[in-house]
Formats: C-alpha cells, structure tokens, sequence
C-alpha cells in the first residue's frame, strides 16, 4: 500500500474563521440497536465513548461516537486502526443484527475556529448557531448550501464538519466563502 | 416553507432540509391484487381541503420517514410520528379532533 | 423650479459634498442624501419618461413607493436598471441614467404615443394586435420589445462583479420596521427577555415621525428615537439591523430580510447584500403607511408630489420641489406639510380642502399663519409639461368647471393614507375595510396561522390603522407585548406618551373633482408608472371585467414594479365606484413577496461560480484533468468522456481509447458507480424484493447482474450483486443510481418492511474502483503482483467471470470483481479511497509496455453498445419495462412477487404491440441521428405519419468500421432483417435494417477467458 491521501491534504484558510482539512481520520458507521447493551459495550471497547444520547457526541481520548440516527452511530477512531477496529467491532456484535462499516474514506473532515465560526455556518445551515441552541457536545446532520453534512462543535468552541469526500472541495470552498474577511454579520457577540 | 419535527431526531426541520413523500398509509397490493385494487393503490390519491396524513423523509438531517398530519388549507401541523405505523397513534388523532371536531378522512387499515 | 434650501436638511451634512452623475451630467449632493433628495437639490425634477406614453415624470413620493424615479444604476458589470432615486443613497462617483426615452430625457420620441393616447386605451394591445397572426411575430412584437420596456438588460457577457451571502436567523420576536411603532414594539418585547431582530430597510431610524413632528414622553419624537436606539443596543437579546428589509412572511414564521451592505459604499469589500432567513415565533409588522396621490387631471406633472413626500424633502434633505407651492388635500396631515413649507421659507399659494368644512387645529394654525385656505375646492387641472407652471381650481363636488387659476410651480397632494398591509398579507392575513380612513387594515382576527393553527403576525402602529401619533404608539406596545407573550414570555404593554394635534374626519376623495368629465379622466393617472388612468379602469368595468384581479391584468393597474403601492386603493375604489359596488366588496388584489424588489443576487446568495453547484470527483479527478480530460457531467460528478491527446478531436480519442481497450488494455475510473452493502438476516428476501431477479440464491463469492424496477413496473436501475458472506451483499447502482437506490432500499426498509432485520449502508465513496479492461488486462495485473512479490491470483481458474475476490494487487489491499460491461477480459478493482490515486498510478506505469491508455465514458458507451448492453437512461426513459428490452431472462419466474411485478402483468404492460429492443444497422454505414423516430404506413389523427419505434442508442463503432444503433421498434424481434425508414430532422431519410443488437463477440467468449 503506498501512503493514504486525505480528501483535500493541507488545505486552509483564515478568514472570518479558520478553515482547515483534519486529515485522515478513522470513522465508522455502526447500524444496530443502541440500547443493546452488547453494542453499548461494544462501542465503549472501539472509542472509549459511550452511545451517546440524540443529536450529541461522546468524546474520548483518542475516540468519539456521535449519534446519527436511532440505529445508526458514526464511531471515530484513529485512522491506522480503524481496519482492526471495524472487525473487532463485527466480531463482537456477530450475534445481533448489526452492521459495522469502514467509512474514513469515504468522507472529509475539516475544523472551523475562531470568533466567526458560528457565524460561518449560519450563512450556509439552516441551524440555530445561537450559543444557547447549539453547545459543546451537540452533534448536528443538516443541509450544507447544497449538500449534506454533520457537525459538532468541541469545548475550544471548534466545529468538526464531516461531508462526503467527493463534495470536499465544494465544501472547503463554501467555508472559505463564507468566513470572508469583510463579511461579518456580527450577532453572536 | 414548513417546520416539520422530525420524531425520531427532535429536530424542527425547515423543509429544505425534508423530502416529500406524498400520502401516508398507503397498503401496498401486490401480485394476486385484482385490476382496480392494484390501480387505486398505485394512482389514486386523497387531496383533502384539510385534514391530511403525509409521509416525509428526514433527508439532510437522520434520514429517516416519518409522519405529518396537518391541514392543507392552514398548514397547521397536528403531529408528527413513527413511519413504522399503518395508522396514526391515538394521540395524534386526539390532537386533530382537539382541533378540528368532526374531521375525517378515508379509512385507515 | 427645485432646488436645495439653505436651512433644514437634518439627514444631510453639507460639510461632506459628493460628487455624482446623472444622464453624464456631473452634479453634486451631501453625504446622507439620497440619489432623489440630490437630483431635486439640483434642479433635476424631471427624472424618466412613463412606460407607455413617454410623459415626462418627477419624483411623487420619497421612499420604497416611489413610481417613477427608476433609474439605471452603475456601469460595465455593475451597472443594474429599474433602480429607485429613494431608495439609492448618495455616493461619490454614483453614475446614474435615466430611462424609457429615446434620444434623450428632455426629448423624447416615443412621446408621440401620449397624443395617441385616446386610441391606446385598457386592453389596447390584446385588441390591436391580434390580427393579422404572422404580424405579431415579424412587425409587432419588434417594434413594441424596442419601445417598450423598462430599463436596459445589462451586458449579458458581462457577470455581475458582486458577491451574495445567505445568513439563516432565528428569533423569538421579529420587527419588521424601525419608526417609532417598531422601536416601541420591539423595547416592549425586548423588556420580557424574548429574542428580538429589528429590521429597518432606510438608513436611518425613527421613520416619519421626526418629519411629522408632535412629542413623545414630552421630547422631540428624534430624541425618543435616540433614546430607545440605544436602549436596545445595550440590551443582549436585541439585534438591530438599518438597510435590512423585511422583504416577505412565509409559512411557519419564516421571513426575509434583504440586508444592503455595500450599496450606499461600493467598494468597501464584502457581499454586496446578504438575505436574512428567518424564522421568528412572532413577527411584529411595523411597517408605517404610505400616502395616496389624489386623481386629478395632470396629477403626473413633474413637481406634483405627494404631501408629505415633499415635507421629507424639505426636513430631511433641504429640498424643495417648488418655491411657490399648491397644496390639495382631503385630510389634516397635509396641512403639516403647508406648516413645513412655510417654515422654510417656500410660499404656499393655496391649501384646497376638498372637505366642505375643512380641517381641524392643523388647519387653523395654517391660516393664522396667512395662508389661503379653500375648503370643498379641488384641482381641476394642472396644466401638462415638464413641470408644474399653472394649476386650475374647482370645486370638488362639479364637473371641473374651472373657477381660477393659479400660478405655482410645484403641487402637493394628500389622498389620505393607507396602511402597508404586504407583510401582513403575504402569508394570508386578511384585511378590513376601515370607513372612517378609508383605507383597508389588518383584521386582528384574522392573522396569517403558524404552525400551530394560532397567528403569528401582529400589526403595529399606522400599519395596524392608527395614525396619530400616541394612538400609534400605545398599538405598538400592544403589538409588541402580543408577540412576545405568544412566544411564550410575559411582557408589559406600556408604551411612551406621544401627543400630536388631534385631527378631524378624512373625507374620502377617489377623483377630483367628484364628476369629472372624460377629457379629465382621461389625465388622472392612478398608476404612474404604467400609464394607467381613470378612465383605463372605467372602461375596463364597462367592458365587464368585474374582478379586482382581472382588472388589475387587463389595465395593468399595479403591475409596474412598485406593485401599486399608490395605485391600489385608488384603482380598486374606482371600479368599485364604476360597477355601483362597495370597495370591500372589490376587494384588494393579492399581496405577494417581495415587499420592494430585490435582487437576484441576494437570492442566489453564494451559489456562484466555482460553489454555483456541488461538483463531485474522484479521488482520481486530478490526474484526469491534466491528462486531457474532455469532462461530462453525470449528475453532479465530473467524468471523463475522453482522454483527449495533443492535435486530436475528441472523436478521435474515443476511437483510440476503444481500438485500444478492444486490442490491448484500458482503464476506466468507475469509482462513481454505486455501492451499497445490504446486510442482515433478511437481506436475502429483502434483495429478492428489490430486484426482478432472484439474489437470495446467489453463492458467496459470485456476481450476478440484476434490475431493479419501480412499483409501477418501470426499469429504474441496474448493476452487479456480488453476494459478501452469508448475510452480506453489495449492490453496484449506476453512477446516477447510488443516492437513489439507496434511497429507494431505505424507504422500503422503513415504510413497509419495518420488522425485516436488514441495514443498508452507502460505501460509494469509501472506494475507488478501476476497470482495467482489454486481452492484456490480466497481464498487466500479474506484472503488478509479479513485482509486488505476489499477489491476489487472477488466472480464470482463480478469479472466473462473474466471481470477486480480496486480497492483494500490486501491494494494495482491493476486492476484485471479474464483471465486464464491455464484452472484454475485464476486472473492477476496488481499493481505498484514499489509495485510489496511487493505484491508478500503479496501474498506468506497469501498463506502459502493454499499451494501456485510460478511456472515458464515451468509449464505455460504445463498447457496451457494440456488445448490445443496455444502458439505464439510453434505453430506459422511465416508460420502459425490462420485457422490452429482452431482459426477460432477468425477471425471476420463480419470486411470488418485486417491486414492479404486478405492474408488469398491467394489460398495456403485456401488450404485444409494445416497443422492442432491436439492433439497427445503416444500410450504407451511416450514424443513425440520435432519438429519430422509425415512420410506418399510414398517418395519425393529426395527420402526421405513425410512429413504430425510435432510436434510443446509436454511435460509430471503430470495432466495425460502420455505424451501431440500438433502439425500440414495434414487433422488433420478429421484423428481423427488414429495413426501415428514419426521417431526420435535416430531411434526410435514414434506411436501416433491423439485427440483432449484440454486434460484436455474440457468443461472449472474449470477456470468459
């Protein structure tokens, strides 16, 4: 195998916020039953988090799972390990219904910080970014302009965007539209 | 431009972020149907001045179909539910006679 | 003649000059100026010509209602027409040219249709120029595209140099209107902790009512207005936005605001606007009320003007229209205006006071100042010209007998005011007939409903009714208390105390004087802008157009771009009048969004450009942009058609890269197709739902190629199953497929299979997937392995068609698939996303010595097509059953039931008549023209010849040196061998011969080596 290419390598931009790509990161979508307690440990042992509870992420060190739907979760994990872990992962939900998939590649992800960033995504989500409607720890998929995509904002007040991998650039460059420098809106202090 | 709750991710969605799927409660007729049951299942529609029962899909957002009932004079929304249901749950129906006594609509399965 | 005042002007700073243009003309303004309060300051009261008769035209109003000021704006690719003079403010270097006259403002040609105004009346186009038919399209419509019009459509190779933005808000209280109604609404919600925006579309705050004067809590309404501004900046939970517009009300609370950033400061970087949308719980319109011009004869003269227009000229910019003024009313406001006038030192000649006992405490101070007053008078006429020279009085109550006239050079007018209603209306808000201001208002009872069934719009101030100034403001502190306590907090309605004089009775005035006679009416203009006048809309009543939106269409009342603003309620009483109706019963026409128009920019927000739409690409689609790369969109993704090489066509290219692929060995990137894994117990019975042919029985390891219809029977999509493990499938869709079939599977899943135990996941993008194709493909594959020290082994005893493997090739970890939709020796080898541009690397350099070239998707088209592959969207359309196309033995005969399979048992579905799938061969070699219809005996009901089939694919096929086709023909498979005729469009008449549609490799020997 030669050398993994993350979606859009190095790519950043300082504006507004700053935009950058987070390079490869191991993600993988688990569909089963989240109250099973089976998986509930199943996902403990692959992230060191627990399932967490609607529209939020559960960190970790070195792990994450953030809550994409009633039966679906999106487990981060690091990359280089993500393979052992997807197996591991299907090796311990073998006798439930249950489907573990690797997906690092199939997605970008970037990190958007700064006093702006709030902002940012207010230009292009149809989401309430007010700091009293979305916090540290809440996990959101919506409508990016014209794509779909999912973030969550940690407790430095980053957001971490996941998109597809074929939408990357489209993505960066809406970001990069948005944060410019003299487009400030100016409502979330 | 509509907000539909989402029930399964308790999101108020705006309708970009939905996908209309037309009448709710449809029973599917398949192989064995007779002429006119598999016709009507596949063209024939309700259009109420009213009370209506819809399906809708989370699209952006968690992905998943779900249930509105709503009028389609005021776009009133009585409710949102599961898809996973032939009929609307009592609740929701309470929350349509809470509001408009007497309505009706064609009969559930 | 107008000009600029050597006091008042308490929005202008006469220490910042600015200069400007007009027609090239270069003048010079103040910084707080609008383009209209300069043009007026410097003696340019005329300002654009009419639509339809050319008439000259001046300034009637002094905000968004203003008719007639239109302008084009800016030069090259900024320059924008139909831009109003009121609403532009003034900046160094603004360049603006008037419009709708040829060869120039002061003269214009096209005023020749003013004096055949008498034979241009209601409907005049519908009526003139219906016959002779071949007329419209060669003599009318040139002629009336060149004189008619507003304004010039910018240079269309030029783009629009700004930028757009979006912003998405939410909030518990939205204010629409920042004059001291919205400013006393918004303090009181602000108060209870709710969430406010308050949306001002001028630049400055207050609205009218530093201009109408009176006190409020016993200060200058200005200093109240300072106060309160800045009340709600300290306060966290209120954001305040000047040159924003509440532009329109929408279901569920949705509002937008237009945001003008950059407009009154070009230049300054940024988005040029920004469109608020907004979702509010409640939205308070504070949106004031707007003036009526009153129906007299000449009421279009440049220099007759709205009353309290010309009193904002005067107070806000220290501009007058006129020095010797004519004032004509049927209410005490316009008595302010004589106040005002006179105050600066501009002679009112006479105040008209069509009431017989004329005004209240208004108009008493007007005469003890000196002032004629005339009470039960009205303006017989003003006599027609570019500006206001004389003015004959009458009485209101006559026929227009004049009894005097007087010299003046400028005519202010007060119909009595109207309440902007749009905001309150958009999303279904009714309105009532108020008798006593004549005017409609919103209905409190009747709100537009959110999505809970209860209102979520409530009026405040004059655009509620009231018009006096401690009326308006206690009904803004209601307004702003009902918001905020229906958006769930508890507010206190107290509003501040605001004292104005009190005023007596309007009196309802709809033509002036009351029983004009026709040459009158026939120059009493009700919409200025297009040229519609009293007389329009009696006769369009006359002719029986008793519908207020029938009307409006027909006389073109209120369709001009200020939506008639002015012309509404004056219209609208005219016809009630003509058809011996009450105006509530006429009723209004339809409100509709935008407010003011607003521009396709801020619509379009930041989808420009390189983010005008999402472009999906590979991981590959670098290396294939700097390898010749002619691109075709395939939904949004990018794909190749052809790689194409130096000196060569793209025709050429495609048949290289088949003569290659055929001869040695092609790659094609085939990472777009779709790939779904479906797992679960009742994945087995789920596939088997979903495609015509059985995947249940499919062994682990092998690959079997399925079709997927919709419930109604039609071919929706297609591609290889290729079974995991036992309880594990992967679906290949087409490229256009992957979103939608993993849609369709979801559905399903959810809405009528709901206790099947099967998930489905999208790991389309999570791949990279190469076909290497061609006789030395499994060559090039065994060098691959053969320098990585080993590998997957790819001999046909290891890997046979129709079977995948994992494992190892040229180092990278990959499933291999040995499908072909080529008829070659084929492998689909998948790898990581990530890895994809490497192995494509890896792939390209060990091929050298094999000849191996990339292909696009051209060349993947043809291949398929000489093999007679059918191709989902060439062959399908949506009407196309799998029977059609001789898929038969793809459709399961042992499955009780799928997805499609009672509608394919339909008596039209099983119709022998029914189109099929038949090759067809040029007599001569020719390339048939794609989609041409096959003709047969006989003609159709409308005498056009029958159809029996058409082209549905068709290419030059470098394998065969001749021209290939594929298409529908009518007992297709039993007409083999016959010829049939193809017209073209070009009048050639295409012979082919109908064969069997696979053309090369029948046997398929080549791709099961």
């Amino acid at each position: 195998m030669s050398d993994p290419l993350s979606a859009l390598p190095g790519a950043r931009y300082a504006g507004l916020a700053t935009i950058e790509e987070s390079g490869l990161q191991g993600m993988i979508t688990l569909r089963g039953d989240l109250s099973s307690k089976t998986l509930q440990k199943a996902v403990k042992a692959a992230t060191g988090a627990d399932v967490p509870s609607q529209r939020q992420i559960a960190v970790a060190t070195g792990g994450a799972a953030a809550w994409m739907s009633p039966d679906e979760l999106l487990l981060l994990v690091p990359y280089d390990e993500v393979e052992q872990t997807t197996s591991t992962l299907a090796e311990a939900l073998s006798g439930e219904h249950a489907l573990a998939v690797n997906v690092s590649d199939a997605r970008a992800l970037f990190s958007l910080s700064g006093a702006g960033a709030r902002e940012v995504l207010g230009k292009i989500c149809p989401v309430d970014f007010d700091p009293a409607a979305f916090a540290p720890g809440d996990f959101r998929r919506t409508r990016m302009a014209q794509v779909a995509a999912a973030f969550w904002l940690d407790e430095a007040e980053t957001f971490h965007i996941v998109c597809f991998r074929s939408v990357s650039q489209y993505v960066f460059n809406l970001l990069k539209t948005s944060a410019h420098p003299q487009s400030r809106v100016g409502v979330y202090g | 431009m509509l907000i539909l709750e989402c029930p399964y991710c308790g999101v108020k969605a705006e309708e970009t972020e939905l996908h209309a799927g037309g009448e709710a409660h449809l029973k599917r007729f398949g192989p064995g149907s007779s002429d006119d049951e598999f016709h009507d299942y596949l063209f024939m529609r309700e259009n109420p001045k009213g009370v209506h029962f819809e399906r809708w899909r989370h699209v952006t957002g968690c992905g998943k179909w779900f249930h509105a009932a709503r009028c389609t004079m005021t776009l009133e929304v009585f409710g949102t539910y599961t898809a996973q249901t032939s009929a609307p749950p009592q609740e929701i129906r309470d929350a349509i006679t809470a509001k408009r006594p007497g309505w009706s609509w064609r009969e559930f399965e | 003649m107008s000009t600029r005042l050597a006091t008042q002007g308490r929005l202008i700073d006469r220490s910042k000059p600015i200069e400007f243009t007009f027609n090239g003309t270069r003048m010079t303004g103040y910084a707080g100026d609008t383009l209209a309060s300069a043009l007026l300051a410097n003696d340019q009261l005329l300002v654009g010509r009419s639509f339809k008769y050319h008439r000259p035209r001046g300034l009637v109003a002094s905000g968004a209602e203003e008719p007639n000021a239109l302008v084009g704006l800016g030069t090259g690719d900024r320059f924008e027409p139909n831009q109003r003079a009121t609403t532009t403010e003034l900046f160094s270097g603004l360049s603006a040219q008037s419009q709708n006259h040829w060869p120039s403002l002061e003269f214009d040609v096209g005023v020749v249709n003013n004096k055949l105004a008498r034979f241009l009346p209601a409907g005049f186009y519908y009526k003139m120029f219906i016959h002779p038919k071949p007329f419209w399209k060669h003599v009318y419509e040139p002629i009336i595209r060149k004189s008619a019009g507003l304004g010039q459509a910018p240079d269309r190779e030029l783009k629009d140099a700004d930028t757009y933005e979006h912003f998405y808000y939410f909030c518990d209280v939205l204010v629409i209107g920042g004059g001291v109604a919205g400013l006393q609404a918004a303090l009181v919600a602000a108060k209870s902790g709710a969430k406010v925006l308050v949306l001002e579309q001028n630049a400055h705050w207050g609205g009218r009512a530093p201009v109408d004067g009176g006190t409020i809590d016993g200060d200058y309404p200005e200093a109240w207005v300072e106060q309160t501004l800045a009340e709600l900046s300290a306060m966290e939970n209120v954001t305040l936005r000047n040159r924003c517009m509440g532009a329109g009300v929408y279901d569920h609370g949705y509002a937008l605001g237009y945001e003008r950033l950059t407009d009154h400061a070009p230049g300054q970087g940024g988005p040029r606007h920004r469109m608020w949308r907004i979702r509010a719980k409640q939205i308070v319109t504070a949106t004031g009320a707007i003036e009526r011009p009153l129906s007299f004869a000449g009421n279009d003269v440049p220099g007759v003007m709205l009353a309290a227009a010309m009193r904002d000229y005067v107070v806000n910019w220290g501009a007058t229209p006129g020095k010797r003024v004519l004032v004509a009313t049927n209410n005490d406001d316009a008595y302010r205006t004589a106040l005002t006038l006179h105050a600066a030192g501009i002679e009112v000649v006479r105040v008209l006071d069509t009431r017989e006992t004329g005004g209240g405490a208004l108009m008493e101070e007007v005469r003890a100042l000196g002032i004629r007053v005339e009470c039960g008078r009205g303006i017989a006429k003003v006599k027609d010209g570019k500006c206001v020279t004389r003015v004959a009085i009458c009485a209101q109550n006559g026929q227009g007998g004049a009894q005097e006239e007087v010299e003046a050079d400028a005519v202010a007018m007060s119909g009595g005011w109207s309440p902007v209603v749009h905001l309150w209306s958009h999303c279904g808000g009714k309105l009532t007939w108020d008798d006593a201001q004549a005017h409609f208002r919103p209905d409190p009872a009747r709100p537009p409903l959110g999505a809970d069934g209860a209102g979520f719009v409530v009026a405040a101030g004059s655009a509620n009714g009231p018009l006096g100034l401690g009326a308006v403001l206690s009904d803004a502190a209601e307004a702003g208390a009902k918001a905020a306590a229906a958006a769930g907090f508890k507010a206190e309605a107290k509003p501040a105390a605001g004292v104005a004089q009190d005023e007596a009775p309007m009196q309802p005035v709809w033509l002036m004087p009351a029983r004009a006679e026709i040459d009158l009416r026939m120059k009493a203009w009700l919409d200025f802008q297009n040229d519609v006048k009293v007389s329009d809309v009696q006769l369009a009543a006359r002719e029986g157009f008793e519908s207020v939106e029938h009307t409006k269409r027909y006389t073109t009342l209120g369709m001009a771009t200020d939506q008639g603003k002015l012309s509404n309620i004056n219209g609208l009483a005219v016809l009630a009048d003509s058809l011996g109706s009450e105006i509530p019963q006429v009723g209004t026409t339809t409100f509709r969004p935008p407010y003011h128009p607003i521009s396709m920019g801020a619509i379009g927000g930041e989808a420009r450009g390189e983010i005008f739409q999402p472009l999906r690409k590979t991981p590959m689609h670098d290396w294939h942009d700097a390898n010749g790369a002619d691109w075709e969109p395939v939904g949004h993704w990018r794909r190749p058609y052809a790689f194409v090489r130096a000196g060569e066509s793209v025709k050429e290219a495609v048949s290289r890269e088949i003569l290659n692929t055929r001869q040695n060995v092609g790659l094609l990137d085939a990472s777009t197709l779709g790939k779904l894994i479906v797992k679960g117990p009742d994945a087995g019975r789920f596939l088997d739902m979903m495609y015509t042919n059985m995947m249940s029985t499919l062994k682990v390891g092998k690959c079997r190629y399925g079709l997927m219809c919709s419930e109604n029977g039609f071919l929706s999509d297609d591609g290889v199953v290729a079974r995991i493990d036992e309880e594990t499938w992967l679906c290949h869709t087409t490229t256009g497929g992957a979103d939608r079939i993993h849609a369709h599977m979801e559905e399903w899943l959810q809405t009528e299979w709901w206790d099947w135990k099967v998930y489905v996941a999208n790991v389309t993008e999570q791949l990279a997937q190469v076909a290497v194709v061609g006789p030395k493909a499994r060559m090039l594959l065994e060098k691959l392995n053969a320098e990585a020290g080993g590998g997957m082994d790819v001999s046909k005893e290891a890997l046979p068609f129709m079977e995948w493997k994992d494992g190892e090739i040229g180092g990278f970890k990959c499933r291999a698939y040995r499908i072909s939709f080529s008829g070659e020796l084929s492998y689909e080898i998948a790898v990581p996303a990530s890895q994809g541009q490497a192995f494509w690397d890896a792939l390209m350099a060990a091929g050298a010595e094999f000849g191996v070239m990339p292909y696009g998707t051209e060349c993947l088209h043809v291949m398929r097509a000489e093999k007679g592959f059918i191709m989902i969207g060439d062959e399908t359309d949506g009407t196309v059953i799998p029977q059609d196309l001789g898929l038969n033995w793809a459709i399961s005969k042992k499955k009780e039931d799928f997805i499609g399979k009672r509608a394919q048992q339909r008596s039209h579905m099983v119709d022998p008549d029914r189109w099929q799938l038949v090759g067809l061969e040029t007599l001569d070699g020719a390339v048939l023209p794609d989609g041409a219809y096959a003709v047969g005996s006989g003609v159709n009901a409308n005498g056009q010849k029958n159809t029996i089939g058409r082209v549905t694919s068709t290419y030059h096929s470098p394998t065969l040196g001749k021209g290939i086709a594929m298409g529908l023909v009518k007992h297709g498979p039993k007409r083999m061998g016959e010829v049939i005729e193809f017209p073209g469009t070009d009048g050639t008449v295409y012979k082919a011969k109908i064969v069997d549609p696979v053309f090369y490799d029948k046997e398929g020997e080549k791709q099961n080596v």
